[in-house]
């Protein structure tokens, strides 16, 4: 009853998207209030029968009701009821109804606090969101149901990939989707201006906390996925070039290139045509991941249930979404013609070059994803790109983008003084060079681009900290005045800085863990001690336990420095015997500079033949400040979103209402 | 159906699980185990989902790994073995795409595309300097709202 | 005016991405499936001992230039759908009256042994790759993986994964017509 009660509400949340996407644009094109009102309503509406049926689902995992089919396919009632909930999006079907329930959230979020918006934005924005809804809803019910019965149930369901039963990928999808659907909005704003024909400094304000919000979840998703890759996968990788971590990754770069191009449409009203298009491309992006994760077009290690004929539909379903709000751009755009103008040393100038290199670098990991099927269907011959091209042509353009982040927001807006911005950053100068000069000495081995590298990392992250100096004249004036200053610094001042500073301590964790990780793979036994990274690791035991779902081995591994103790790590091997798979959960002690890392492999023989485990030891240098600076790149989102100007819903100085109809030429 | 018996007989060889490189693989002069795992890492496993023979599991990754080992040990050079590796598998074998003719856009589309962007924008900025008269058309409804919109962020 | 066609880039791009896209979801695409670089090439140098206890001989390069098209199957007795074709290959052998080779990938012998004995043993030679080398030397993805190879000794064909009816029929005999 519950579940035909969720597979109801999912058929009305459809005939809900059906109004919302029809209604308030009609009457937003015949400029009628009562018509465009309609559009919060039916928002809400949506969003309520999508909560609904999501719950139903839920439950029926909780319940472990096995006469669904997705339920069966997917859960196991001996799993914790953790991962029985987590379950629910584990799988295709349910991934999707948590796709569109954070599409219909999105919407019902406009529909609540957009009221500062004038009416026909609001019902337009409302409109292309309710059509993206459609689509997605129409593809759920029809190809992806998660509500099919069977008949009769078995007993117990098959279980979720046990790989999946873990802390870190139970929340990874959720906060991914967010991201990806939070693109919706930059997206659904910039056909509603297409249509509306006009963009202006006020349509830039609005779009940006929703861009922001969109891509604080995406950088976590992000980070939490390549955080679980990291302790899951045994070998302590977390990056892999793989399609379906570039589908990921492609959004982010272009959603940050977004974010910043809309700075120069809000101050500067240049960029106009160009921010459109980013917000369509970046939103057509997370489609396109969708697609491929999906369809089976690429081949992948992270395997999703796939299905030509779903790849199919969501191709249709991009084919209107991408080539109409393309092709609208393509008639619209010529008739909005951007103002600014702008000398190449400023701070548009900067954000500029931002958005060249980030655009480049979206452009590279587009090719180098999607080559290999190019070829194949050009001659039908196979080919692999794999991390050492990413590696040799993603980092060529990111150099630059770093050394320049540091500078761009010392630069005024229309026209700078670089000489005078390079001067300010003489700090950020010097601890780069110290840092470079340090790495030298320390570091042995390794590629020598680290090196000079890690200065950058430096650079950047004492540059971002100068310009807040700068500004709050830390040190140069009266310390109340500083106070004074920084107290009365916009939040999204603060945001700012702190991102880059995020970047930059990010940036050093993928150096650090790229150059300098060291590893030894061996055999150990009882009580056999060996020398590792300066530790003195010894290995105490083997013994076997018994977990929820799972049976496991697990060795504990003592580790010392200097003689004394600073951890007993215990590794497992588990064996998930409903889907008759193995495991690895490493073993990580961090301290926060640097990681060590154990993982346990099969029984294996020493060189002298003696019976004993394969273990593998890594020791990965600053790989934890990758978790540290993905999280203070959020907060610098969060900061930057709590920014009264930006906040969504905030009351606003209303902008000169423009009376439709007699639309104002976007100059 | 026949698809699924294909990634049936992709996964039988994966059965005889062990976790990536084991320690009887390693060779003892270390200089060569360092060619060797670098040559790993450039080398697919061409039963599994886009993953080099370092990290994957799959018995024929192994094979390969003992196989490039032995080519090193018996004095072949890296592109000895690579070579050795595209003749049986093709460049599918190789992480890293090599350049020729078919790759020439993957490798440098990308500076193309900055190439092309950069003298773009750079066309833009000075034909808009030549044209745009100081007094662009703002209508003074415009620059009343553009006031108000700067005036709320003060010194940026 | 050239800003005007600009404009209609991305839309463009977009297009034909999408024609790849159809393209790539073409249902008998599977992109798994790696085609060999060996067709057209001389049969590696293979030299295998017979399958122990079978009272064949192994497998010599000269095996493969004896003047007619020669089949060349990787099986396993640990190979599930190797049990599904099996049947198939026995046709080849004794209805199509084809020679057939069989290469036992990383087989226990004795597990191959009784697999043949409990299945029948249509091969005129059983080749023992216990170490795999064979099979990377023959380009292998998996098993069962079978290869044409015509009277002089050049791979012409190779089929990955089970053999069924339709493949037999549709395939691979009118292209063994073709080399005959």
């Amino acid at each position: 009853m519950i579940v035909e009660i969720g597979h109801f509400a999912l058929v009305l949340a459809l005939v809900a998207a059906c109004v919302q996407g029809s209604v308030p644009l009609v009457g937003a094109q015949r400029n009628r209030a009562d018509w465009m009102a309609i559009g919060t309503p039916s928002a809400l509406l949506q969003f309520i029968f999508l909560a609904v049926s999501f719950a139903c689902l839920t439950y029926a995992y909780v319940v472990s009701d096995f006469s669904v089919v997705n339920v069966m396919a997917n859960s196991h009632s001996q799993k914790p009821l953790l991962y029985k909930v987590t379950g629910v999006w584990g799988n295709h079907e349910g991934s999707m109804l948590l796709w569109v329930l954070i599409l219909a959230l999105f919407g019902a979020l406009v529909a609540l606090f957009g009221g500062n918006l004038p009416a026909g934005l609001k019902a337009r924005v409302i409109s292309v969101q309710g059509w993206i809804g459609i689509a997605f809803l129409a593809f759920t019910l029809f190809t992806s149901n998660p509500f099919e019965r069977i008949f009769p149930p078995p007993l117990d369901g098959n279980d979720l990939n046990p790989l999946l039963q873990d802390p870190g990928l139970a929340f990874h999808p959720p906060m991914l989707y967010v991201g990806y659907v939070g693109f919706s909005m930059a997206f659904s704003f910039a056909v509603a201006a297409l249509i509306e024909g006009r963009i202006d400094a006020a349509w830039a304000r609005w779009v940006r906390p929703w861009t922001l919000v969109a891509w604080v979840f995406l950088t976590g998703g992000i980070a939490l996925g390549s955080w679980w890759a990291y302790y899951e996968l045994g070998w302590g990788g977390w990056w892999f070039w793989d399609p379906v971590e570039n589908v990921s990754f492609m959004p982010w770069l272009l959603g940050t290139a977004l974010l910043h191009s809309a700075i120069v449409v809000e101050k500067r009203e240049a960029l106009k045509i160009w921010t459109v298009l980013l917000a369509i491309l970046t939103f057509s992006l997370s489609l396109l991941g969708t697609f491929i994760v999906r369809s089976g077009l690429l081949t992948s290690v992270h395997a999703f249930a796939t299905d030509p004929e779903r790849g199919v539909f969501i191709l249709i379903i991009l084919l209107i979404t991408i080539g109409g709000s393309l092709a609208l751009f393509a008639i619209r755009a010529p008739q909005m013609r951007s103002g600014g103008i702008f000398a190449p040393i400023s701070r548009e100038g900067g954000l500029v070059l931002n958005n060249l290199l980030l655009a480049t670098a979206t452009a590279t990991v587009f090719l180098g994803t999607l080559y290999p099927l190019f070829v194949e269907a050009l001659d039908g011959s196979r080919l692999t790109v794999g991390p050492p091209f990413f590696d040799a042509t993603f980092v060529p353009i990111m150099l630059p983008l770093i050394a320049a982040c540091a500078v761009g927001p010392l630069l005024a807006w229309k026209r700078a003084d670089l000489a005078g911005a390079l001067g300010r950053l003489k700090f950020a100068a010097g601890a780069g060079i110290l840092v470079l000069l340090a790495t030298l000495m320390f570091a042995d081995d390794g590629p020598w681009l680290a090196i000079p590298a890690m200065g950058l990392a430096a650079w950047l992250f004492v540059g971002a900290a100068s310009e807040w100096a700068e500004r709050v004249k830390l040190f140069r004036a009266p310390f109340a005045e500083t106070r004074r200053r920084a107290a009365h610094l916009p939040r999204s001042a603060y945001g700012m800085t702190i991102a880059h500073m995020g970047l930059a301590i990010v940036m050093a964790g993928i150096i650090g863990a790229s150059a300098w990780k060291q590893e030894e793979i061996l055999v150990m036994q009882n009580g056999e001690s060996i020398v590792f990274a300066g530790y003195d690791v010894t290995f105490l035991e083997m013994r076997r336990i018994q977990g929820p779902n799972y049976v496991a081995e697990r060795a504990s591994i003592r580790v010392e420095q200097d003689g004394e103790q600073i951890a007993v790590l215990t590794p497992e091997k588990r064996f998930y015997p409903v889907q008759g798979m193995p495991t690895t959960e490493a073993a990580i002690h961090t301290t926060w500079l640097s990681d060590i890392y154990i993982a346990l492999g099969d029984e294996g023989e020493t060189n002298a033949g003696e019976a004993g485990w394969v273990v593998r030891l890594y020791y990965e240098p600053l790989v934890p400040w990758l978790w540290v600076g993905s999280l203070v790149m959020m907060i610098g989102g969060v900061v930057s979103l709590s920014d009264r100007r930006l906040r969504v819903g905030a009351p606003q100085p209303k902008p000169a209402k423009a009376p439709s109809g007699q639309a104002v030429p976007a100059e | 159906m026949r698809t699924l018996f294909a990634a049936l007989a992709c996964w039988l060889l994966v059965v005889p699980a062990a976790l990536a490189v084991q320690p009887d693989e390693i060779l003892a002069d270390p200089a060569l185990e360092e060619r060797a795992r670098d040559l790993s890492k450039e080398l697919r496993c061409v039963v599994c989902q886009n993953e080099a023979i370092d990290t994957s599991n799959a018995g024929m990754a192994r094979d390969m790994r003992v196989l490039l080992r032995e080519r090193l040990v018996a004095g072949d050079s890296d592109d000895d073995v690579r070579d050795f590796f595209v003749a049986r598998y093709g460049d599918y074998v190789l992480m890293n795409p090599p350049i020729k003719a078919s790759t020439y856009v993957l490798w440098f589309g990308p500076a193309v595309v900055l190439l092309l962007a950069a003298a773009f924008v750079w066309r833009a900025a000075r034909r808009r300097k030549a044209t745009v008269t100081p007094a662009a058309a703002l209508s003074s409804e415009e620059q009343a709202r553009l006031d108000r919109l700067l005036s709320d962020r003060d010194g940026t | 005016m050239r800003q005007r066609l600009l404009v209609y880039l991305p839309l463009l791009a977009f297009m034909v991405l999408a024609g790849y896209f159809l393209w790539g979801l073409n249902p008998d695409r599977n992109p798994s499936i790696v085609p060999s670089v060996l067709i057209d090439k001389p049969v590696p140098e293979t030299s295998l001992p017979a399958l122990a206890g079978l009272l064949q001989p192994g497998i010599e390069p000269a095996s493969f230039t004896i003047g007619e098209p020669v089949v060349v199957n990787f099986f396993a007795s640990w190979c599930i759908p190797c049990r599904a074709e099996h049947p198939l290959i026995a046709r080849l052998a004794e209805q199509e009256g084809l020679t057939v080779y069989g290469v036992n990938y990383k087989d226990k012998p004795d597990a191959a042994f009784a697999w043949l004995e409990d299945l029948g043993n249509p091969y005129h030679a059983v080749g023992a790759d216990g170490s795999g080398r064979t099979g990377i030397d023959w380009g292998l993805t998996g098993v069962p993986e079978t290869f044409i190879i015509d009277g002089e000794g050049v791979i012409r064909y190779r089929h990955v994964g089970p053999i069924d009816t339709t493949i037999l029929e549709e395939r691979i005999l009118p292209f063994v017509e073709t080399l005959r």
